[in-house]
């Protein structure tokens, strides 16, 4: 599919394709949607079969989730303190559902939602606004001080205000391209690598000894993008972490 | 969940001897700090300052009709930005991080 042709077609597994038939077709229904929901199904499942036995010793399901619950439980009171207990839920879910789509992608056939810009920003934009809210109702007026430093001269103000306003908003935009581009970037060089081992296995007599290059070369790449793919859903929640101290504490 | 019979305190030896448990001082949650991490993510915090500096400028100077000025000014305002935004990356608001 990737080399017909001859040529390398690395972009068009992002396409959005209506599944689900004519319904999928008449409200929109792309195989990015149902990989969320298969995301959500199977992190609902991994932590309703994991706290199902409650057993002291647990088995592998348990340890799972268990895993995962205090690994996002010490990141978020590790960064924000005690107070940021409450932000726990909205951490997790957000990381479990990065994670997975990550993870999920990686999948032959599967399909990464979080390779769309529209998904890392729509999560982005979530927790911009979860985060000034959370400043505005826990601060108030006092929000706006985050924008001018105490104790530089009145007269610089012009400068620093919208300086630190544009800082403030490339949070989102950052945070979703972070996300967005790594995942691009793997799944397009697998896709080139995969094309590679295809169109060498076609040249004849050392075609299949040629293709076996890049074939090794996709081996270490899915290693990687497995670390890829924790290591940016990591970054994701300890960056909304960050965002969250910020606004609860409001240095 | 406290046992009785001093478990927890056990298990945690061992798994000290076994160097299995991260370093507490360092687990807790600091960014990756390899080469590549910090200079990603050096790179993605201009450019989407940048980015952020332009849209606000385009899109000021549309609803007021002062097409390039405002766009200058931001262009301007968006590259400090960007470069605040390394600072932050290496030098955070003091007590912003513990």
């Amino acid at each position: 599919m990737a080399a017909e042709g001859k040529t390398i077609d690395a972009l068009s597994q992002f396409e959005l394709i209506p599944v689900l038939g004519p319904v999928g077709r008449a409200v929109g229904f792309s195989q990015s949607n149902a990989h969320m929901l298969l995301a959500v199904g199977l992190v609902s499942l991994l932590m309703l079969a994991g706290i199902r036995k409650r057993a002291l010793v647990p088995g592998r399901l348990q340890a799972a989730s268990e895993m995962f619950y205090e690994f996002i439980e010490k990141l978020v009171t590790g960064q924000v303190g005690h107070e940021g207990r409450k932000y726990f839920p909205f951490v997790f879910a957000l990381f479990m559902f990065v994670l997975f789509g990550n993870l999920i992608g990686l999948l032959p056939y599967a399909f990464t939602y979080t390779s769309h810009i529209a998904v890392t920003l729509g999560l982005a934009a979530t927790v911009f606004f979860l985060t000034t809210i959370v400043a505005l109702a826990l601060h108030g007026k006092k929000f706006f001080g985050y924008f001018f430093p105490e104790g530089a001269p009145l007269w610089l103000a012009p400068i620093i205000v919208p300086v630190e306003l544009v800082s403030y908003l490339s949070r989102p935009v950052s945070l979703s391209v972070r996300l967005f581009a790594n995942m691009v970037a793997g799944h397009v060089l697998l896709k080139v690598f995969a094309t590679f081992v295809v169109l060498l296995g076609g040249l004849g007599m050392i075609g299949p000894v040629a293709a076996l290059l890049p074939l090794s070369v996709n081996v270490l790449l899915v290693g990687f993008e497995i670390l890829v793919a924790f290591l940016q859903a990591y970054v994701f929640a300890i960056l909304t972490c960050i965002y969250l101290h910020d606004a609860v504490h409001l240095h | 969940m406290e046992h009785r019979d001093g478990f927890d305190d056990r298990l945690r030896q061992a798994r000290n001897r076994q160097g299995l448990d991260p370093d507490p001082a360092k687990g807790k949650g600091s960014l990756p700090t390899g080469p590549w991490g910090i200079g990603f993510r050096a790179g993605v915090e201009v450019v989407s300052a940048l980015v952020v500096g332009v849209a606000l400028g385009f899109g000021l100077d549309r609803w007021l009709g002062t097409f390039p000025w405002l766009f200058l000014v931001f262009f301007v305002v968006g590259g400090a930005a960007g470069v605040l935004n390394i600072y932050r990356l290496f030098n955070p608001r003091p007590g912003a991080r513990p």
